[in-house]
């Protein structure tokens, strides 16, 4: 276990560290002491590592991630994962605004609850939040799965493509074009995956889909000019 | 005097009395009765591509003093006149050296086709200059032939990913653009194609529309830590610029160099876009001569001028426009419309097909539909094909180098032995709203309106 201890060097010592390690380091275990709230914690990775935050972040940990799991023992600022390709990040607190916002790949689980924005965006990555999610989450969200054990708060989904968006509990009010749709056997599969890999204590059959209505996918021209 | 209304009856030409002339009217002239009609008849705003078409306060109403006794001229040719330019000294560990300050705007993938981005790198490359990707990713024919490569950070995200990102000469993130400063993308069905859609992740065919405001970040004190978190990612190497359409151009400067830009991309509301609402274009934005001197100012209030780099556009046609643009202040300018028609955009040797879709050679601006006879403004493979990205290439190069002769050419005409020397005491304005805008002195007075302890 290699220690990186924020209370002794800066950021930039810090994140150069985590990305100097190769695809084939064998430092493969690394913990951040310290945090302390600072931004851009592990943002960038690319190499199959493991760290472990111990305490809350800033803006934009794990940032674009590649392959490494982070694991954030406390709560996450915003923007947590964003732009992640993949590798997994899991939040033991909450998360604030943005979580995974515009991700392309990887899994972000969130142990607590997500605020607004959560998704936003998201394109092919998959996030797992136990408890419940805020506004104008899944906004124009393009692909992957958002998944939600609690409840989810105003305008999910508004302006959907093709993400798909399971919710256990109520949903405070759909955005647009965002619509309740039939739960099919391959959505049960997706979903008890991701529960399972989440650990999440729920069971598939509990969940609502919700997708996109598409109808906002074409311009509405009342003539074939 | 006789009333009117009593008058007999109007004769009419068979009598041989002469007739009025039919007037139209100013207010509703026959475009904006044709606008009425199509928006009658279809329900659906107006949508087109390139900028502002409206008469403007322009680089054309300034002009250059040049050399007299006062003032010693350069030779031509024999003596020198550095055009170099260095972007992102303040913060980049690799700012960008390029040997011209005209550079390649960023203009998408998706609004252009594939040989036409790796023309304007071949071409760029050529002059010593940089492209910029755009709102769809970063393409292996850009990354290939462009020397120097912008990567474009925008609110859609398409495509991004930290691979590009490192392998990028520079990041720019764009909050707007003038052509639409507060609008998002617009890139309608006929141009998702396969390619396309999978750089976007979008489903084929759609009307896409991208968002206007960033997904992770809202103001001044974020994108601080947005432009820090891209450093990390980067390590700190590569410039930062952030562009802005012309709005408020003094203080989107001043916040931008707060949050922390290397390079300051200001583009007035002549700068042309791939495809948005006409009434965006033709409404919203401040003309680029007014937007200049007001961004020079933030950057003087701070200490920051030349630190942090200016970089105009919005209807960069000449060496002329750029001589002006960099005497007002700016580092250096950047083309999108200018390279485009370079390249052969609008070119009347296609008259004929524009007629076939309504239009005439440098009045298309359907380039959403993606029918472009030039073969630049498609995803149509057979289009495309009309357009060789070699020669495109060489006939931007050649553009740009006759674009750099002539801000030489004014340049040691004022006596400069760089063109960073042109500075506002060269110019004089030839009308009362260019002086204004521009704060040069109208010319043969030493006042323009506004003008500090004096009056009008
Ligand atoms: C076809 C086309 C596509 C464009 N795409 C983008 C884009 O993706 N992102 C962006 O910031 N600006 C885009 N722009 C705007 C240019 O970057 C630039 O601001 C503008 O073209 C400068 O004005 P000019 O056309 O008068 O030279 C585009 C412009 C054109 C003409």
């Amino acid at each position: 276990m290699q220690t990186l201890d924020m209370a002794e060097i800066d950021l930039r010592e810090m994140n150069a560290t985590l990305h100097a390690q190769a695809e084939n380091t064998n430092q493969t275990a690394w913990e951040i002491e310290n945090p302390r709230g600072a931004h851009a914690i592990a943002c960038g990775l690319d190499a199959p590592i493991e760290v472990t935050v111990k305490g809350s972040t800033g803006y934009y940990c794990a940032g674009m991630n590649k392959q490494a799991t982070i694991n954030i023992k406390g709560s996450a600022g915003p923007g947590v994962a964003e732009n992640m390709m993949s590798g997994t990040v899991v939040i033991d607190g909450d998360a604030s605004q943005y979580a995974g916002a515009t991700g392309h790949g990887g899994l972000l689980v969130i142990k607590g609850n997500a605020s607004s924005r959560c998704g936003i965006s998201m394109k092919g990555i998959d996030i797992v939040v136990h408890g419940n999610i805020g506004h104008m989450s899944a906004f124009m969200a393009q692909s992957g799965n958002l998944v939600v054990c609690g409840d989810a708060g105003e305008a999910l989904g508004d302006s959907l493509y093709e993400a798909r968006l399971f919710v256990r509990g109520s949903v405070k009010s759909l955005g647009a074009d965002c619509v309740e749709k039939e739960m099919r056997p391959e959505h049960l599969e997706i979903l008890s995956d991701l529960l399972e890999r989440s650990g999440a204590d729920a069971r598939p059959e509990e969940f609502k889909r919700y997708g996109s209505a598409r109808e906002l996918y074409t311009f509405k021209i009342d003539n074939a000019y | 005097m006789t009333d009117t209304t009593d008058s007999a009856p109007r004769t009419t030409i068979d009598d041989g009395a002469p007739c009025t002339t039919p007037i139209q009217s100013a207010t509703f002239s026959n475009p904006i009765n044709a606008e009425i009609r199509r928006a009658a008849a279809t329900g659906i705003y107006d949508i087109r591509g390139g900028g502002a078409k409206r008469k403007l306060p322009h680089f054309d109403d300034l002009l250059f003093l040049g050399a007299s006794i006062s003032r010693y001229p350069l030779e031509g040719y024999r003596e020198k006149c550095d055009t170099s330019v260095t972007l992102g000294t303040r913060f980049a560990k690799n700012p960008i050296k390029l040997d011209i300050p005209i550079t390649i705007a960023g203009m998408s993938f998706g609004a252009l086709s594939g040989p036409a981005k790796e023309a304007l790198g071949r071409g760029a490359t050529l002059a010593g200059t940089s492209t910029t990707t755009g709102d769809g990713g970063m393409t292996s024919e850009e990354r290939g032939h462009s020397n120097k490569l912008v990567y474009q950070y925008l609110p859609s995200r398409y495509g991004m990913n930290p691979d590009d990102l490192r392998r990028a000469d520079a990041i720019e993130i764009v909050v707007g653009q003038g052509a639409k400063p507060g609008g998002g993308g617009m890139l309608l069905g006929q141009k998702i194609s396969d390619r396309v859609a999978e750089m976007r992740n979008l489903p084929k065919g759609i009307d896409q529309r991208s968002a206007c405001r960033h997904p992770d970040w809202t103001g001044p004190d974020d994108l601080e830590i947005k432009i820090l978190e891209l450093r990390e990612i980067t390590g700190w190497k590569v410039p930062i610029y952030i562009k802005v359409g012309g709005a408020r151009p003094y203080f989107d400067t001043t916040l931008a160099v707060k949050a922390g830009a290397d390079v300051v991309v200001l583009d007035g509301m002549q700068g042309g876009t791939a495809a948005t609402q006409d009434v965006f274009i033709e409404h919203v934005g401040q003309p680029i001569l007014a937007c200049i001197r007001e961004a020079v100012r933030a950057l003087q209030d701070l200490g920051m001028h030349r630190e942090v780099q200016l970089v105009v556009s919005g209807g960069i046609r000449t060496g002329a426009d750029v001589a002006k643009a960099m005497a007002l202040g700016a580092d250096a300018v950047a083309i999108g419309t200018a390279a485009l028609i370079a390249l052969g955009d609008n070119d009347p040797k296609w008259e004929a097909e524009y007629n076939a879709l309504g239009t005439t050679a440098g009045a298309y601006d359907d380039w959403h539909e993606g029918r472009d006879p030039a073969g630049i403004t498609t995803q149509d493979p057979e289009l495309m094909q009309r357009f060789d990205p070699i020669e495109g290439g060489r006939r931007l190069n050649n553009y740009l180098r006759v674009m750099t002769l002539e801000a030489q050419t004014i340049a040691r005409a004022c006596g400069k032995s760089h063109l960073h020397n042109l500075e506002p005491e060269d110019l004089c304005a030839v009308t009362m709203e260019a002086a204004a805008m521009a704060k040069i002195p109208l010319a043969g007075t030493d006042w323009y309106p506004g003008k500090p302890n004096t009056s009008y």
